[in-house]
This record gives structure tokens, sequence and C-alpha cells, in this order.
């Protein structure tokens, strides 16, 4: 709470502007850097119980997956903390993917809808459900309730919309 | 032409300008293609949605698909023939990806498609803003942005200045110079229909003086006209002078701050291919589904081409017959241009050059070199930026910092790179933290989005369980009230049974569903 109280003399974090500020704003500022995939690869469940783990110190800042390096990193910034490398326990990180539902295979069950966290697959009883692949965050939380497997995860190919240009190092040592 | 004063732009570069090569010869027409490849994704903004499939027969300038969003436009096939289908296919564009085309199979005999012109002064303006939009009008300089869209501002932006953007500062293209000296009076017409749309009241030409043949041609053809007040001024030669906030500090001497553009100081600018485009758009009816490049470079015979939109970036290489040491082709000048990936893809509406390329035109630069902090390239940065600083944290990684430093403002336009005695690639670190911000920014907003769709749930899950509790609650209460009332122990045995019988009930109505 020292920390959080030294933090709090800063400015606003964009998170606590843009939502209803409930609590502890160390929390909010926490959960603004974890990634909001909600798959509890963590061990808590979601990114919000994590982040008041932490807040309080219950929890360390390397066990989120998919925030990888990066969330690492930033959390390290943000609470003056050592970085330190993803813990292994919690899985590695991935690719970015998202869930896609074979339509053929899917027996319309509704399994999928009531595990997904963000209300990210669409369909109704006995009907054939459907991801919809913008708000899919990836968690892989409707594979293992599905009796048929029809789920796969995918990873998201880059396209001409999400590519990056390139670190500069590689290109000039290619070129020269 | 008239004598006023000009101001300056700070910064700039005068590197070789090369155009002498490509300038002399006549515009020459490409011959059609068997095969045009017409990417949908042609537009800064959005991609165009296809309206055609698979054996459709089209006509030249039928609109294969229409705006995609906002900000989008048409685009129209560029001769008759079949549609082949919408295929990935490689576009020009740095990353060598492929992306959707509307692939047609020419039947060789381009026929258009009924077309007509309209009187666009009687018409309403935003009629004629749907009118650009649907003919494909976007802006030839480069950036290719939808030009209905850059006519229309808020209503806290008067236009007072409409400047026809005619510097052709990158070396190497003379697409613009050619098309000046051969149509100025169509450049005119369409500046004027511009200047009206955007309810500007005067123009002003700017073109670089190491082009008199075209500031000749477009003086006299200024002066020819009623309506609007024109001025055609040479402006001096130093790169980027056909920046859009360089042209305006020149012509105007209106500085334009950080972060803010043209129109909230009450100036557009248009390039003139635009212009021209604009013109042959609602004065003949016809569609922007072919455009003027130059081809010049490491090549036997430089010179500028009127190409269809669409055509194989390959044949149009080969018409100006590149030499054999040819190692590269860029799309664009050697300042602000790309080396392409593949010439299997198309031209679009964006190429305004094609440039071949060999190691002697072209040296490798020398290994780069920790910058000594001279100072070279903020005094060479036309944009005011201190180009040293914004690598320092983009090559660190630091992207915030190097975002307090303006790095948005940068136009890529390669002055600090070619002046860096370190020979720093600059640009590339530039473009390589631009890219990786939004990228950032786009993750943050998804997992922004992510975060109320999980919280929505988890408090429609929680009213849903306090619903079931209210419900229940209201069961046992009434149940209870008939118990009371009911003296006779049967009845109350009934009563019990079928309530538990109730709960056994397969729950399938309450599942949640998603919205
Ligand atoms: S591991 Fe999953 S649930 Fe936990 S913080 Fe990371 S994204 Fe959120
Ligand atoms: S669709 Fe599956 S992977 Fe995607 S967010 Fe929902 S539960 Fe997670
Ligand atoms: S010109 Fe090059 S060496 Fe000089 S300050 Fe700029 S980046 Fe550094
Ligand atoms: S590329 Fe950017 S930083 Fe470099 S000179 Fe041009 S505007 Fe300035």
């Amino acid at each position: 709470m020292a920390i959080g109280s030294v933090l709090l003399g800063g400015a606003l974090g964009y998170a606590s502007v843009k939502f209803r500020v409930e609590g502890d704003p160390l929390v909010e500022k926490i959960d603004a850097i974890l990634p909001q995939t909600q798959c509890g690869q963590c061990g808590f469940p979601g990114c919000k119980p994590y982040a008041e783990a932490i807040a309080k110190g219950e929890a360390d800042i390397n066990c989120c997956p998919p925030g990888g390096e990066e969330g690492i990193r930033k959390l390290a910034d943000l609470l003056g903390r050592e970085f330190k490398p993803l813990s292994g326990e919690h899985g590695i990180e991935k690719p970015k993917s998202t869930a896609v539902i074979d339509e053929n295979v899917c027996i319309g069950c509704t399994l999928c809808i009531q595990a997904c966290p963000v209300d990210a697959i669409v369909g109704a009883a006995k009907q054939m459900h459907t991801v919809i692949a913008s708000q899919c965050t990836g968690c892989e939380l409707c594979l293992a309730p599905c009796p048929v497997n029809c789920i796969a995860m995918v990873p998201i190919p880059e396209t001409i919309d999400n590519w990056k240009w390139k670190y500069p190092v590689f290109a000039v040592r290619k070129a020269a | 032409m008239n004598v006023r004063e000009l101001f300056k732009f700070t910064g700039g570069v005068k590197p070789a300008s090369h155009k002498a090569e490509s300038n002399q010869a006549a515009i020459a027409v490409a011959p059609l293609s068997p095969v045009l490849t017409v990417p949908l994704r042609q537009n800064a903004g959005l991609a165009s949605r296809p309206l055609v499939q698979a054996g459709d027969k089209v006509l030249k300038g039928q609109i294969i698909a229409g705006p995609g969003g906002s900000i989008s436009v048409a685009i129209h096939a560029p001769t008759s023939g079949t549609v082949r289908g919408i295929e990935t296919h490689p576009i020009p564009h740095p990353s060598g990806l492929l992306s959707p085309c509307v692939v047609i199979e020419a039947d060789g005999e381009d026929r258009w498609i009924e077309h007509s012109a309209v009187d666009p002064y009687s018409l309403p303006v935003d009629e004629l803003r749907m009118r650009l939009r649907d003919a494909g009008v976007v802006g030839l300089g480069g950036a290719a942005f939808p030009s209905f869209v850059k006519t229309q501002h808020s209503p806290t932006q008067d236009i007072e200045t409409l400047i026809l953007n005619g510097a052709e500062c990158e070396p190497f293209i003379t697409c613009d110079d050619l098309l000046m000296r051969t149509k100025p009076d169509e450049i005119l017409d369409g500046a004027a229909i511009l200047a009206h749309i955007a309810g500007a009241k005067r123009i002003v030409v700017g073109i670089e003086d190491n082009k008199p043949e075209a500031v000749s041609a477009m003086s006299t053809a200024a002066a020819k006209r009623s309506g609007l007040p024109i001025e055609v001024i040479a402006v001096p030669t130093r790169y980027p002078a056909g920046g859009e906030k360089q042209l305006i500090r020149v012509l105007t001497g209106i500085e334009i701050p950080f972060g803010k553009l043209g129109p909230d100081y009450g100036v557009q600018c248009f390039n003139v291919g635009t212009a021209c485009a604009t013109a042959r758009a609602l004065l003949s009816g016809e569609p922007m589904i072919s455009r003027l490049v130059t081809v010049t470079g490491n090549v036997e015979r430089p010179g500028n081409f009127e190409v269809r939109i669409g055509t194989p970036i390959s044949d149009l290489l080969k018409l100006a017959e590149p030499k054999a040491d040819t190692d590269r082709t860029l799309m664009g000048g050697p300042m602000m241009g790309f080396a392409l990936p593949t010439l299997d893809a198309p031209l679009v509406k964006a190429t305004n050059c094609i440039l071949a390329g060999s190691k002697a035109m072209f040296p490798p630069p020398g290994p780069e070199m920790p910058c000594i902090r001279c100072g070279s390239c903020a005094r060479a940065c036309p944009m005011d930026l201190q180009p040293f600083e914004m690598f320092w944290f983009s090559r660190a990684k630091i992207l915030g910092k190097a975002q307090e430093y303006h790095l948005f403002d940068c136009i890529e336009c390669g002055c600090c790179t070619y002046v860096c005695p370190s020979r720093i690639p600059l640009v590339d670190y530039f473009r390589f933290a631009k890219s990786e911000i939004r990228a950032r920014e786009k993750e943050n907003e998804a997992a922004d989005a992510a975060r109320l769709r999980y919280e929505f749930r988890l408090e429609r899950e929680e009213r849903e369980k306090q619903e079931k509790a209210a419900k229940l609650a209201a069961k046992a209460a009434e149940t209870k009230a008939k118990l009371a009332a009911a003296g006779d122990a049967d009845e109350k045995k009934a009563l019990i049974a079928a309530a538990m019988a109730r709960t056994q009930e397969p729950k399938a109505e309450e599942k949640p569903s998603a919205e």
C-alpha cells in the first residue's frame, strides 16, 4: 500500500479515467497492464483477481503467460520491482490465437458459450455456434468443455492490416 | 506568373534530382495486359467491399467494389472482360503479403460502361462529394487518401485557400511535371471544382522551379480563366518542398504546429494529378481507372506511362527496358519509396513511380555507426523534430519517450537518414516505432473491450443468480402460504411432492445465451 500511495501521487492511469474506479487504484493500474485474456493460467479466476493479489503482495509479477515478457516488464516498472522471466509453472507465451469452431461438427450444446469469459461465442441451443474472432481473447477456456472436440486454436495470421515494420538492425545486417 | 514574397521552411536537403532522365519523352500509353489484378485495398483508410464475383462480365469503368467504410472509395474495372474471381495476390506493399484482389481477364474490347458528364456547379456539394467517392478519386501524390473526405471539413474550419501541389520534390519522379505540361486546363478545371466543394476562395499552385515548362503551361492556362483567382508560383527546389506542411509554409507563410493540419488554418492541399482526376470524374464521367506513372532509374527508356490500375508491375517495367544489372525495384522515389518484394504485384492508385535500381546506382550503405549527436539530422528535419532523440528512444524501444518527441509528426521524408554521417537508417527506426505503437494501441483497445465484456458477463451472472434466488424465495413463500391455508394433511403432502418434482425438472430455459 505504501507503494500504492506513492504511485497515486502521479496522474491517474488511463484505465481509471475511462472506467469506473472501484476500490484500489493500484489494482486498476495493474489490471490495465494485464492482457484481459481472462484465462486463469495465473492461478486466479481472471485478470482482476490476479491484479488484486499482486497489489496485496500475495502473487508474483511473472505468472501471466499471455502478457508475456513485455507485460512483466511493465509490471516491474509500475511496481518498482526487478524484472524476472515468466515463471514456467503457469505456462509459456504462445503466439496470439483465436478459437475456431468446426461448424460441421458442432452439436450446439452451448457448453462453450457458458465457458467463454468474454461472451465471444454466439449461437443458440441445438444450433451451430460461431466465435466472433475480433472478440476472442484466445484464453482456450472453451476447448475443454466441448464434448465433441470441435474447437481449435488458430494463430492469427499476419496480414497487411496487422503487419509491422521490423526492428531495423536485422534489415541493416542483411543489406550490408 | 506572379512575383511575390515566398517563405522558407526549415531543414530540407538537396539531393540530385534525376528528373531529366524521364521528363523528355512524351507520355506513352501502356498496352492492355491480358489479366488485370485490382486490389481491394488501395486507398488510405478502409479497404473497398467487392461487388462482383467469379464469372461476372464487367465493362470498363463499371464499379467492382464499393466503399468499405466512411474513409473508403469505390473501385472500377480498368477494362472490359470477365471476373476470374476475388483472389489473394501480392500487392505493392513493403511486407510482400497477399491481399484480396478482383482479378479480371480482359476481353480485349476495352468497352466502356455508359457514363456521362455533369455540370458540377448545378449540383449540391454533398452530391459532388459522393460522386467523387463513387468515381474512386483518391490523392495521387502517393498517400491515396480519399479526396471526398478531404473536401469535407468541420464547421469550425473555414477553407480560404486551396493549394495545388505540383512541387514534385522527390528525385526521379516526373509524372506531375508531364501532367502539368500536357493537361493544365483539365488540372485547373478540377482544382476549381475542388475549391468549389471545399468553399475555398482562391487557388495557389506551387511548382518547384526545376520545372519551367510546367510553370509556364500552368501560368498560361491560369491566365485564360475567369472565376476564382489562381496564382501559379515557382517555389525553390528543395526537398521536401512538396510536403504538405512545407508547401503551405512556403506559399502562405503559415506555420502549422505539431499535431495540427492544414484545414485548421484555412488551407487544404491537393495534388495536381488528383485535380485532373476530379475533372475527369465529373466533367467526363470517367472514374479513376488509370494513372500516370514514371518508370525510371536503371532502365534504357525512362519515361511516363498512362497505365491501367491492376497492370502487373513486371509488364510496366518491361516497357522501359530495365538494364541487365537491375537488382531491385522501388515503388516511389529513392527518399520515400520502398523496395517491392515482388514484381508480381499490380499497379495501384498510389503508384506514382517505378524506380529500377542497381548496386552501382544505390551502393549499399556502410555499416551503421553510433550516433555522435552531431545534430545534422535535426538541422535537416523539415518538421523541426529532433531525430537523434527519437532514434535513441526508438532503438531502445522506449516508445512512449519517442512519442513525446513528436514521433507521429515525422513524415518519413528521409532527410535525416540522408545527412546522417553515421549512416543510421533513422527512418527505418521511426517506421518500426510507429507501427509498434499503433499495434500496442490496438492491443490495449482490445484488452479494454475484453475487460468490459468480462465485467458485463460477471454482472449478468450475478444478476441472474439474484433473480433466481428471488424467484425461489417467492415460490417458497407461496408454498408456505398455501400450506398454512390448507388444513388437510393429504393436501400438504401433494404440495410438497409437486415442489420436489419441480426441483428435478431440467433447467433448459435457464441456459445463458450470448447476445
Ligand atoms: S494469466 Fe490469464 S487470467 Fe491471469 S492475468 Fe494473465 S490473462 Fe489474465
Ligand atoms: S471463444 Fe474460447 S478462446 Fe475465445 S475468448 Fe471465448 S472461451 Fe476464450
Ligand atoms: S545525424 Fe546521425 S550522428 Fe548526427 S545526431 Fe543525427 S543520428 Fe546522430
Ligand atoms: S524522416 Fe522524420 S525525423 Fe527524419 S527528417 Fe523527415 S520528418 Fe524529420
